[in-house]
């Protein structure tokens, strides 16, 4: 649940109106979000022209999910499967041809004006690559701040003071909140994404290839971060992935999409344990293992260590090459 | 009889504004005629600026100490003229953007072809043109006499990967070098690439060195693995060893890191861990 410090960001921003039909939707069956046969069509460039209508591609192709509270939907699948694509349709970050998004009961697929405005505070997207998310000339403190600022809301507590709670609670340095993006490595460039993301108290949290491009070491604590803030904040992740590693570890259930349509859904142990789909099957056993037996004894080995203290990492010092 | 390859102590240091930087300290590794050997590390670790090195592509602003020798020849001491010889000869090397890669104008065979002549004097269009093909159907493109009369833009990631592997391939060299060959590509087209390396090395006995920051991709195609962190090799042992009874901590705990898809692991460890274990064993 929330801890001290992120009380204070927290209460203040989301309106009190707000959270009496948030506890409501936990409670009943109705998912978070719903969407239901979306389908995005973008015409074929080169075709078409005075007489005739351009061809069309089907990017999306009559996908249904839902996203219930609290919970992680990974979207799963390969370059062109139309994961990304249905993430933007969700956060209508894209207009979709037809089909139609509610959230949290409402249909937000044709919303405009304040209905949007206030759609687009419910939902946020963290991106994959953090330097082109945010803007390089803009420091921490406005970028952190301007989601509030677009929705014309008073920042609580004063600009400095709400980017540095965010800033801690992302894992940064408060003392950098006037710095520039370029000077945060990857990992930590990703981290003022995210505290972007959580300015406004989010109920769904969009998450596109969020950590594809970190290093290993990185991406493991990028990952750590967004399981432990959904815990304390209870707010709900559609997760964009094409490594079906990364979404082991983080998703509740999975929908593993291919050429626009969603081709198995279900729970992420299922899923990974027991494909269904021919599709999925592929493609869990096209990623590459490290061998089982070597994984077993490397844990073996590790165990040991752990059970001897007396032996610590001294005599490893001359293995350096 | 000598090792193909010897990289001895060799170090490569960049001019900047804040003075010199070693970006690879002291390295050393060898590698046996057909052998395949893995360099992996995370970003910024030295592990491509090795492999430029051995190819000596290095850009100008860096410079190397050190020796890099092929079957006995050092090429750090060789003029360039003679190491142009041997680059796409006796060495070949692929990258992780095929496109890039490729010229958009010119077909695949015309590319294909080119870089074959530039190593066989007196070789006819014909002959290499049957070289181009034979190359293509090698890495198993289908319907290659007809594939190699199309432009890059008329290919897949994939495919791109293949060609590039055909051209590398077409003057039979005696070590390949893939930096992050896959890294671009999808999982399953990945798989058939890594699939094709292995199936090339057997068949054609070239010898491997395979650049990646993925430590499972590394464990499926490698015999040796040397564990890059900041410039130094921190580890170097066959895979099995090293994957089963990693010796450094660093080593350790990038394998603690990387996300595994038979299971979920509760909280992954991340760079905190890493570095303070990186301090315990690095350099005095």
């Amino acid at each position: 649940m929330s801890t001290t410090s992120t009380g204070a960001g927290t209460d203040t921003v989301a309106p009190a109106a707000a959270s009496a039909p948030a506890a409501a939707t936990a409670h009943s069956a109705e998912p978070l979000l719903r969407a239901t046969d979306l389908v995005k069509e973008f015409a074929v460039p080169g075709t078409g022209g005075l007489l005739g209508r351009a061809d069309t591609f089907r990017a999306v192709d009559g996908v249904s999910l839902e996203v219930r509270a609290r919970e992680t939907l990974a979207l799963v699948g390969e370059s062109g499967s139309g994961k990304s694509t249905t993430a933007r349709l969700v956060a209508r970050l894209a207009d979709a041809t037809s089909g139609e998004v509610v959230f949290d009961g409402e249909p937000v697929t044709r919303a405009k004006g304040e209905r949007l405005r206030r759609f687009r505070s419910e939902v946020q997207v963290v991106f994959q690559d953090p330097y082109s998310s945010l803007n390089p000339r803009h420091t921490v403190e406005r970028i952190v701040t301007a989601p509030l600022v677009y929705q014309g809301r008073k920042v609580p507590g004063g600009t400095t003071a709400f980017t540095q709670q965010l800033m801690e609670r992302v894992g940064l340095d408060p003392d950098h909140h006037r710095r520039y993006p370029s000077q945060f490595s990857g990992g930590q460039a990703q981290r003022i994404g995210i505290a972007r993301a959580l300015a406004v108290s989010p109920r769904l949290v969009v998450c596109d290839e969020a950590v594809s491009a970190l290093d290993v070491s990185v991406q493991a604590q990028i990952i750590n971060l967004l399981r432990r803030l959904q815990r304390e904040e209870g707010f709900s992740y559609l997760f964009i992935a094409h490594d079906l590693a990364v979404v082991r570890q983080i998703a509740d259930r999975v929908a593993v999409m291919s050429k626009g349509r969603i081709v198995e859904q279900g729970g992420r142990d299922a899923v990974f344990d027991d494909p269904q789909h021919e599709y999925t099957r592929t493609l869990l056993s096209a990623v590459p293992r490290i061998r089982p037996e070597w994984e077993r004894a490397r844990r073996e080995a590790a165990e040991a260590r752990a059970a001897a203290p007396g032996e610590t990492s001294a005599p490893e010092e001359g293995t350096t090459a | 009889m000598s090792a193909l390859l010897e990289v001895d102590d060799l170090t490569i240091t960049f001019r900047t504004a804040q003075g010199p930087v070693d970006v690879v300290d002291q390295l050393s590794f060898t590698l046996e005629q057909g052998a395949s050997l893995g360099i992996v590390g995370e970003s910024g670790s030295g592990k491509s600026m090795t492999s430029l090195a051995v190819m000596g592509l290095l850009p100008p602003t860096a410079s190397l100490r050190g020796r890099v020798s092929l079957d006995g020849t050092d090429l750090t001491n060789l003029p360039e003229s003679k190491v142009r010889r041997m680059r796409g000869d006796r060495m070949a090397m692929i990258f992780q953007d095929p496109l890039s890669s490729l010229n958009p104008y010119y077909t695949v065979g015309m590319q294909i072809e080119e870089a074959y002549r530039a190593h066989r004097a007196g070789v006819t269009r014909r002959q290499a043109r049957k070289v181009a093909i034979e190359a293509m159907e090698r890495v198993h493109i289908a319907d290659a006499s007809r594939r190699v009369d199309h432009y890059p833009h008329q290919f897949s990631g994939g495919m791109r990967q293949r060609v590039m592997i055909a051209m590398a391939l077409s003057t039979e060299p005696d070590l390949l070098v893939a930096d992050e060959p896959t890294t671009a590509l999808d999982v399953t087209v990945q798989a058939q690439i890594l699939d094709l390396l292995q199936e090339v090395r057997r068949e054609t006995g070239t010898a491997l060195i395979l650049i990646s920051h993925d430590l499972a991709v590394v464990s499926e195609i490698a015999e040796d693995v040397v564990v890059m962190r900041q410039g130094v090799a921190v580890e170097q042992a066959p895979a099995e060893r090293l994957f089963s009874d990693p010796q450094h901590p660093y080593t350790r705990a990038l394998l603690d890191a990387v996300p595994r898809i038979d299971d979920e692991i509760g909280e992954l460890r991340g760079i905190d861990s890493v570095e303070s274990a990186a301090r315990v064993g690095g350099k005095p």
